[in-house]
């Protein structure tokens, strides 16, 4: 009774890494694809996230969305460590090519150089790309 | 499913989730947890008010997993059960409490 909404599941743990390329607003990948990431949190995978090209905009502070009439959905991306997605890596080149660094993120993350990104991503499973 | 409340139509959807969060008041929350044959006391409450904090810090409703840690960490481990939360919202605390909180339906309630 205790823990019976827990979704305890027995199935092999499959490497899940979900690359983010897009800037938020425009199209609606970002916001499907993190609300992807929070739903599939609950089967007990082992999922990162991952921050590359105009993906990094996702995670950049100070959203200001009224003037597009969008909801700024950049707080949520805080709620993943509640969700216990803690792996998040930014790729390096593109966070500097666009003049930021980690202290414009709104949620702590590694930053990776893209070689090291082309390695983990080596090791993963599944990859999906919003 | 539309709710009446102060001779006001709030607009809801057809499970009973109010459509424009702004329109929430304390009232309505009453009426909708009539709705749910929920008798709110200051326990419901606590949860309810939980859960606009959290929408009002990350924008989403949280799943019933997360919610429960969530809960566990600030209100104590006492609370933040599942025994304790389905007692209080018998079909289920995500979804009942989101529903009077004004939330949209959680994000990973499928």
């Amino acid at each position: 009774m205790e823990d019976f909404e827990d979704n305890e599941f027995d199935g092999p743990i499959k490497k899940f890494m979900y690359v983010n390329r897009k800037a938020p607003y425009g199209t609606v990948y970002a916001l499907e694809g993190l609300e992807v990431v929070l739903i599939t949190a609950a089967f007990d995978q082992d999922v990162c996230l991952v921050f590359v090209d105009d993906g990094v905009f996702q995670i950049k502070k100070d959203q200001e969305t009224t003037g597009i009439n969008m909801k700024n959905f950049s707080p949520t991306y805080r709620a993943l460590e509640g969700y216990d997605v803690e792996k998040i890596y930014v790729e390096k080149e593109s966070l500097e090519s666009r003049g930021f660094s980690e202290d414009d993120l709104v949620i702590p993350v590694e930053i990776l150089s893209s070689a090291e990104i082309s390695e983990l991503m080596d090791a993963q499973d599944v990859i999906v790309t919003f | 499913m539309d709710y009446t409340v102060n001779d006001q139509t709030i607009n809801a959807d057809e499970e009973g989730y109010i459509t424009d969060i702004s329109t929430w008041s304390i009232d309505l929350a009453g009426t909708i947890a009539e709705t749910e044959n929920i008798d709110m006391g200051d326990d419901h409450w606590e949860v309810v008010n939980f859960l606009r904090d959290y929408y009002e810090e990350y924008q989403i409703a949280p799943a019933v997993r997360v919610l429960t840690k969530a809960v566990k960490k600030s209100l104590g481990p006492e609370k933040g059960n599942s025994k304790y939360l389905y007692e209080l919202f018998p079909y289920g605390p995500a979804k009942q409490a989101c529903k009077i909180a004004g939330l949209p339906k959680p994000t990973g309630c499928v």
